[in-house]
């Protein structure tokens, strides 16, 4: 039977090629179903949220900094909320809630893989379009919807939720616990449970793309990193999305109709409440069951993004192909039983502790093989110092940062001295925001002339680079040592605590540099919007690279290539081989007489 | 495309790209990795089940005791037969629609009908069973009383069988007023008031010799502690708060109210998985009738809805396992 389908399959994608639908402004901008349509609608909404996102950390690091002190900023963006400019302890509380959500889930999850795998699956593994492109336009609806959800949130009268991005019950359980946990909560969770649908949707697309769309001669070794990236990241979504959605679920519940699965003996405003005999353990644990393959969900894509910009801008094969991909698929692996690492402090049983320690130590061995595959790929190579390939190389740099901290803070007898402090923040900021930004921004500068047929201007780059960069240290670095010296996260100000009376000048530093990298992104932003009608027209294949995305035209058609789609002829790393004139052979050039395929 | 050299020993292998290597459509293996995604979503549950369970490993609800009930058999005690009927019916729906799979590869467009059809009774039978077991659930039948502590006290006679309230206690009250949002200052909700009051319980009990208070507390043999006569009515008078009829999200005559609360969500869950079955069978069964299918000269549709079919179904396997039978 399969066979029918098969040519059906078939059929259907070659049409692309030849047909041209009649398109309308609509089909073409909104309702697109082409993916690249769709990667630039990821890629705008998450730049749009993102800004949201650092608007809101520039707000409460000034509180942090200087604390209780009136400010026109806060005046005028907070409202009510910053009565004459002095920032409510509510909304700092929701600020810091909010940035987290939309940082990990909005910019760095669907605008990260949402932008790239729609962009170069069907691109680089030689697709016409993704398998289902009516589920990718519906994926990204979907997303959009649930972003205009949250930020409705940010207006709700009691404020937004603010019982952090990890919405522990109770504050996230009883709607009268706080001003967030009311319709601020609720609209959070509705939020989310559209983010799983849209991120559900995407994944699979994705997954069966890379499965069956393959053109010919693209086997699984010969796929760029990239793909491989983009290919696990959908999979361990499919995965551990759907116990958010669980833990989502079980929480609406005791929310709205009264169950006691988070709550047990609870006494709130003068009242006894009915709960008996939940956890919310349990919720952490479900929770965490997600939250943490979801830090790899944001880190891999950038991961095989920078891969792919190291390997063309050192001009030589990525170093252990093989060892790449494994280490993808070990990481993969290992992201699922790990969780328990964020609940040493939540009254877990201690033998538990150090299971999971033991796994999560486990993770330090492929992350260091990607590490060192990484310098190794840059060694000798005949560098490209781009600002594509100035990111990655920031990537690789505060992923060993942040990475060493890691080793910390996965020990479970060493992580109860620094849990829920800046020490945390300091860790998984630049392991997994500043590096998969980084990876993002490395993407985008190298993707750009292919998504609009423009060149980013790069000495905009370079000056966004090395601001970004110093700012990024200048942030996190300290934090390290305030954590260190016991400052807890999450407090709304420390001035109430003379112990910690030494550490406001840190913070004063921490936030000019966050304050100074913040707005050193409007350069981007300019660079980024001003380019998409007056920047360099870009050539065909602008880097020289060997993947098959710069075999197709500049002008977007649907379809991607004009004529058949090529035939792939060897792996995606064949840079400065031996025996061409060239220092690079696409994947399309069949191998010379006599010529050996490096790596199949 | 300058291919006039011969393609590298890769082309023609599985996993070699231009072709499916899993030999299965892009649709299916969508269907495929969605189970996978759900399978998840009720892992997350089962696996919630369990640890609240196993916190409360010796109070927990026999289910032997709770599952007694067949329709139009009153007062029988015939623990897991109408709920072994429900499986039983789920899985010969399953098997009716591998059934229709199978004539749907082999185009016959009557036989895929008929199978459709019989799949699509199938499903609605077991959600209306399942219908029925909520409804008797909710209502109950011994009725117990709840103490301070949210334990529960249920009553046995002195051969352990158990007793309903409406057996021994007299409702002696007269008009009782419900408490409502205006006359209450702190008022938040109450339910409707349970049949007896806990002093009538007392004077029940305290009429009746033969009759013991149990606990939830479960011995080394699994059962539930019966009180002696004395410690029966020291508990009921000391620590009785309020007399519970049937199971709801709040409280549950049974038990745990967790045990409530996980079965109705559970069950309900899966419930409404089934009915979305049902209702995409439908859909199908009207494209078969209308012959979309043998116009497309494949039956591909079926196939994937029989996998969604089939998943749920053996979710249902999982959930009779954990709630009735462990």
């Amino acid at each position: 039977m399969s066979a029918h389908e098969d040519n059906h399959a078939h059929e259907a994608h070659d049409d692309h090629g030849h047909h041209h639908h009649k398109e309308t402004f609509v089909t073409k901008y909104i309702f697109s179903q082409d993916h690249k349509m769709i990667a630039k609608q990821y890629l705008i909404t998450g730049t749009i949220m993102g800004v949201i996102g650092v608007l809101m950390s520039m707000m409460f690091r000034m509180q942090i900094a200087w604390p209780e002190e009136p400010n026109v900023l806060f005046e005028a963006l907070l409202g009510k909320w910053a009565p004459e400019g002095v920032m409510d302890a509510d909304i700092y509380l929701a600020l810091v809630t909010i940035h987290g959500t939309i940082m990990v889930f909005f910019v760095l999850t669907a605008g990260l893989s949402g932008t790239f795998s729609n962009l170069l699956i069907p691109l680089q593994i030689g697709a016409r379009d993704m398998a289902s492109g009516f589920l990718n336009m519906v994926s990204y609806w979907l997303f959009f919807l649930s972003s205009v959800i949250m930020v409705i949130s940010l207006f709700v009268e009691a404020g937004p939720a603010a019982a952090g991005w990890t919405i522990y019950p109770p504050l996230s359980a009883l709607p009268m616990a706080q001003g967030g946990s009311g319709m601020g909560m609720t609209l959070w969770l509705v939020s989310m449970a559209i983010f799983i649908a849209s991120s559900l949707l995407g994944s699979l697309n994705y997954i069966v793309t890379v499965i069956n769309l393959r053109t010919k001669g693209m086997s699984m070794t010969r796929l760029p990193l990239t793909i491989w990236a983009f290919f696990i990241t959908a999979v361990i979504g499919v995965i551990s999305f759907p116990v958010l959605l669980s833990a989502a679920l079980l929480l609406i519940m005791d929310r709205s109709f009264g169950t006691s699965f988070f709550l047990s003996d609870i006494f709130i405003q003068g009242e006894v409440l009915h709960y008996q005999g939940g956890s919310p353990v349990l919720f952490e644990h479900l929770f965490w069951f997600l939250g943490h393959p979801e830090v790899y969900i944001v880190i891999l894509p950038a991961m095989g993004l920078v891969s792919e910009i190291m390997a063309s801008n050192s001009r030589k094969p990525i170093f252990g192909y093989r060892a790449m991909i494994a280490s993808i698929l070990a990481i993969a692996f290992l992201s699922t039983i790990v969780w328990g690492h964020h609940m040493f402090i939540s009254g877990m049983n201690p033998f538990l502790g150090s299971v999971f320690t033991f796994t999560t130590l486990l993770i330090a061995i492929p992350s260091a093989v990607k590490a060192f595959n990484w310098i190794t790929t840059l060694w000798k190579g005949n560098l490209q110092m781009n600002p594509a390939m100035l990111f990655s190389i920031g990537f690789v740099s505060t992923f060993i940062t942040g990475g060493l901290t890691g080793i910390i803070l996965g020990d479970s007898a060493l992580d109860i001295n620094v849990h829920d402090t800046y020490f945390v923040v300091a860790h998984f900021h630049l392991v997994m925001g500043i590096s998969a930004l980084y990876g993002m921004f490395a993407g985008i500068y190298h993707w750009y002339p292919k998504m609009f047929g423009r060149m980013l201007n790069k000495n905009l780059g370079y000056i966004h680079f090395w601001i970004t960069a110093v700012c990024a240290y200048g942030v996190f670095f300290p934090m390290h040592f305030i954590g260190m010296a016991g400052l807890p996260r999450r407090y709304y100000t420390n001035s109430n605590f003379p112990l910690f009376d030494d550490l406001a000048n840190v913070n004063v530093i921490i936030t000019i540099f966050a304050l100074v990298g913040g707005v050193v992104q409007i350069i981007y932003l300019y660079n980024f919007f001003s380019s998409i009608f007056y920047g360099k027209k870009a050539v065909q294949n602008p880097w020289k690279s060997t993947t098959l995305e710069w075999t197709t035209p500049v002008e977007h058609m649907h379809g991607n290539w004009p004529g058949d789609i090529p035939h792939v002829y060897r792996w995606a790393y064949d840079y400065s081989k031996p025996g061409h004139d060239v220092d690079f052979v696409p994947q399309n050039i069949p191998l010379k007489e006599g010529e050996e395929e490096l790596q199949h | 495309m300058s291919n006039t050299v011969v393609a590298t020993e890769i082309e023609g292998k599985a996993w070699g790209g231009g072709n499916e290597p899993l030999k299965a459509s892009y649709g299916k293996m969508m269907m495929w990795f969605f189970i996978v995604s759900d399978a998840l979503t009720f892992s997350g549950f089962l696996a919630a089940y369990g640890f609240s369970r196993f916190k409360f490993i010796d109070y927990w609800p026999i289910a032997d005791e709770v599952f007694t009930h067949v329709p139009f058999l009153h007062g029988q005690e015939l623990p897991m037969i109408y709920v072994a009927f429900m499986t039983f019916i789920l899985i010969m729906s399953s098997v009716t629609m591998v059934l229709a799979v199978d004539a749907g590869h082999h185009l016959n467009k009557a036989k895929v009908t008929l199978y459709m059809f019989l799949t699509i009774i199938g499903g609605l039978i077991f959600v209306g069973s399942q219908a029925w077991e909520w409804a008797t659930f909710i209502k109950g039948d011994f009725g117990a009383v709840q103490t301070k502590g949210g334990n529960i006290l249920q009553f046995v006679d002195t051969e352990g069988h158990r007793v309903a309230l409406r057996d021994f206690v007299v409702a002696e009250h007269g008009e009782r007023t419900q408490h409502e949002r205006k006359n209450g200052i702190w008022f938040v909700s109450e339910g409707t008031l349970p049949t007896y009051t806990v002093e009538e319980v007392v004077n029940g009990l305290e009429a009746h010799d033969n009759i013991l208070v149990r606990t939830q507390l479960l011995d080394e043999n699994g059962e539930k502690t019966v009180l002696s006569r004395a410690e029966s009515l020291k508990q009921l008078k000391n620590n009785g708060t309020h007399v519970v009829e049937g199971a709801n999200l709040h409280e549950n005559e049974y038990g745990s109210p967790l045990f409530a609360d996980f079965f109705f969500f559970i069950t309900g869950f899966h419930g409404f998985h089934v009915f979305s079955g049902v209702v995409i069978n439908i859909i199908i069964f009207f494209n078969v009738i209308l012959g979309t299918y043998e116009k497309r000269k494949n039956y591909e549709m079926v196939e994937k809805v029989g996998l969604y079919w089939h998943f749920v179904d053996l979710v249902w396997v999982f959930v009779f396992t954990f709630f009735y039978l462990v």
